[in-house]
């Protein structure tokens, strides 16, 4: 429980902390870790019952995703300020480190290994990117 | 002969020019620069423009009558959203016609010289903050916590320094990611930090290109085939400098 609540707090700050980086505006901060938490909290949450990686990576970034639409449209910020601080902690970095590390000390069946894994990772996240948008206008046609 | 637009077509073009160059300056996604610059022309009475945007420059086109296509060169590129955020205000009040368009560009020209909202020690200090967050988040322990805020800090502020010594791209990346992994080896060496891989994961991640990841898929998605890929690239390139840098640094140590 105090890691799961360990992971919420950091992840708020973190994303929010990202958000400041990229210059989002003071009124879009706290909107920022909020997106970013949630889809970090859904991630440790998917991964901790066992669910594959990919398919948690998938669906945290689908949620971030989601919830950008829904943060863009009630604060009327352009979404991409919500998207980037949600997606960054999904972001494989450890897997690309671990690949990049085995690499340099010529374990290159190992290097392979993560960098495969690192790529899948991306790859679910521009798949969760395309599946928010495609809900998205799903939900607006059919209002129409 | 050649026929030039009246001075209200060339107030429109400059206002729609300046509009979009903002935005793709700052960070904005090429769906957002196309969308502002036919919106805001089309509120103005030109609904037939068109528009080719890449990473590097821009066509802009204003249709109707007397066509005359004007082009923008993007030479320098950051990361400023709260632009992109004004910008797209400016844009929607020109569209409900709130806002007439010398008004809009006089507000443009002002949010183009205005410098970004959060100064140099406070971006640092969010960095920094950030790579002790991360370490926590990829299951380090507390004690690590402070290597790591140092870490990513001066990693950060050497990035944001070399940006401004250094005109070539990449390097700086390469750089500031070899002064982490001597940083993070020190620590562990003199015993201050416990666990190399993750100080080092944490306090590299203020550096990775998160803005560029995402708007290369958006734009893809969105069907904008060469921004998408050239962005792509731009990204892979940061992301093996920065690889790079770690690598130097642990083959030099081990």
């Amino acid at each position: 429980m105090t890691t799961l609540f360990e992971q919420l707090a950091t992840s708020f700050v973190a994303s929010a902390a990202f958000g400041l980086i990229f210059n989002v505006p003071k009124r879009g901060l706290v909107q920022c870790g909020i997106v970013g938490m949630l889809g970090w909290a859904l991630y440790v949450v998917l991964t901790q019952q066992a669910v594959n990686a990919t398919i948690s990576t998938l669906i945290a970034a689908g949620c971030v995703a989601v919830l950008s639409q829904i943060m863009a449209k009630l604060y009327r910020m352009p979404i991409i300020v919500f998207n980037v601080s949600g997606i960054i902690p999904l972001v494989p970095g450890g897997l690309a480190y671990n690949a990049m590390r085995s690499a340099v000390e010529n374990e290159f069946d190992a290097a392979l290994q993560s960098g495969m894994q690192a790529f899948m990772l991306s790859g679910a996240i521009a798949m969760g990117l395309v599946l928010s948008e495609v809900i998205n206008q799903a939900i607006r046609r059919s209002r129409l | 002969m050649i026929t030039y637009p009246d001075s209200h077509g060339r107030t429109i073009s400059e206002l729609c020019l300046l509009a979009g160059k903002i935005i793709l300056q700052s960070g904005g996604e090429t769906q957002r620069v196309e969308d502002t610059m036919t919106r805001i022309a089309a509120a103005n009475g030109f609904p037939k423009s068109q528009c080719y945007v890449t990473p590097t420059g821009l066509f802009f086109d204003l249709g109707g009558a007397n066509p005359v296509t004007r082009y923008v060169r993007i030479s320098e590129r950051s990361t400023d959203l709260s632009k992109v955020t004004l910008v797209n205000e400016v844009s929607r009040k020109i569209s409900l016609g709130e806002l007439n368009a010398e008004d809009a560009l006089a507000r443009l020209q002002h949010i183009e010289r205005a410098r970004v909202v959060y100064p140099a020690w406070l971006q640092i200090a969010s960095a920094a903050v950030a790579s002790g967050c991360f370490l926590i988040m990829f299951k380090g322990g507390w004690s690590d916590f402070v290597p790591a805020m140092l870490a990513g800090g001066i990693g950060f502020a050497l990035l944001l320094l070399l940006h401004r010594l250094v005109q070539i791209r990449f390097f700086a990346e390469f750089l500031s990611a070899t002064i982490i992994g001597a940083l993070a080896i020190a620590f562990v060496h003199t015993g201050f930090g416990h666990e190399l891989d993750r100080i080092i994961i944490g306090s590299v991640m203020p550096l990775v290109p998160g803005l560029l990841i995402t708007n290369a898929v958006r734009d893809l998605m969105a069907g904008h085939l060469v921004s998408g890929l050239s962005k792509g690239a731009d990204a892979l390139l940061t992301a093996s400098a920065i690889g790079a840098g770690i690598a130097v640094m642990l083959s030099a140590w081990s």
